[in-house]
């Protein structure tokens, strides 16, 4: 990580008022372990894939972090045992790394889903994605943001 | 707090055809990260919740965390079957729903 007097005045600004209100430190943000946990739990015993047969479609650079255009698709028969049950995304260095789960059926066709997401800061998002027949595959896509988008 | 779903399908498709519909609802979004300018924190108002059913069977859902960008927009895709109706419902923080419905013809 780079350090200049700004990032550096952050952190301690930030672990001290932290410390001041009495919680632990590292609840402001998430992190990547929070992240990871998410996966874990949403994969099962599973190890996912990321042999790219999810895509995740994000912009590198991304303006405005209030709204981000996130898009997901999954090649798949959406029939039977080759079929997409649920796909997540999570933002690793949101304050909360959710951001939205889509759930999918016999009726959709086609498991594609888009939205717009907040990202507060540059960081990488993940999305997993759960087969009917257990399998989970799995992409990450970094994004720069240049205006934060948790207001304040 | 939120107001005028909208909503874009084709009026007719062809059955089994698989159309796109996108959808967008007036909403804050309140994420609960917020501080006013006294400091203190704007207590969390999101749609947490969105649900499409084609003739009552639940075809697509979200479930919605407060990172979901204020007037939350969603695309997705459905295979149509036969003629019927789709229903589109949000859900609120506070409990209110707010729902639409469009009708799609199979020739």
């Amino acid at each position: 990580m780079q350090m200049n007097r700004r990032s550096v005045l952050g952190v301690f600004g930030g672990a001290a008022t932290v410390a001041a209100i009495g919680l632990p430190v590292g609840l402001a943000n998430a992190t990547p372990e929070d992240t990871m946990a998410k996966i874990k739990e949403f994969a099962g015993d599973k190890e996912p894939q990321t042999g790219g047969k999810l895509t995740l479609n994000t912009p590198e650079i991304a303006e405005n972090g209030n709204s981000v255009p996130v898009g997901v698709s999954v090649e798949s028969a959406m029939e039977g045992d080759d079929m997409v049950e649920e796909i997540m995304i999570l933002a690793e260095g949101n304050p909360n790394p959710d951001v939205v789960t889509f759930k999918f059926s016999e009726l959709s066709g086609e498991a594609i889903a888009e939205t717009r997401m907040r990202l507060a800061k540059t960081q990488d998002v993940v999305a997993v994605a759960r087969m009917t027949n257990g399998d989970i595959h799995m992409a990450k896509a970094p994004v720069k943001v240049t205006i934060g988008g948790c207001g304040g | 707090m939120a107001s005028k779903p909208r909503v874009k399908l084709p009026k007719s498709a062809s059955a089994g055809e698989i159309i796109t519909i996108k959808t967008l609802i007036s909403h804050e979004m309140e994420s609960g990260q917020r501080k006013d300018k006294n400091g203190e924190v704007i207590p969390r108002q999101i749609i947490n919740k969105f649900t499409v059913t084609f003739n009552d069977k639940t075809v697509f859902e979200a479930d919605i965390e407060p990172a979901i960008s204020s007037n939350p927009y969603f695309e997705f895709a459905v295979k149509v079957p036969e003629s019927g109706t789709f229903k589109f419902t949000w859900v609120d923080d506070d409990g209110s729903v707010y729902e639409t419905e469009e009708a799609i013809e199979v020739a």
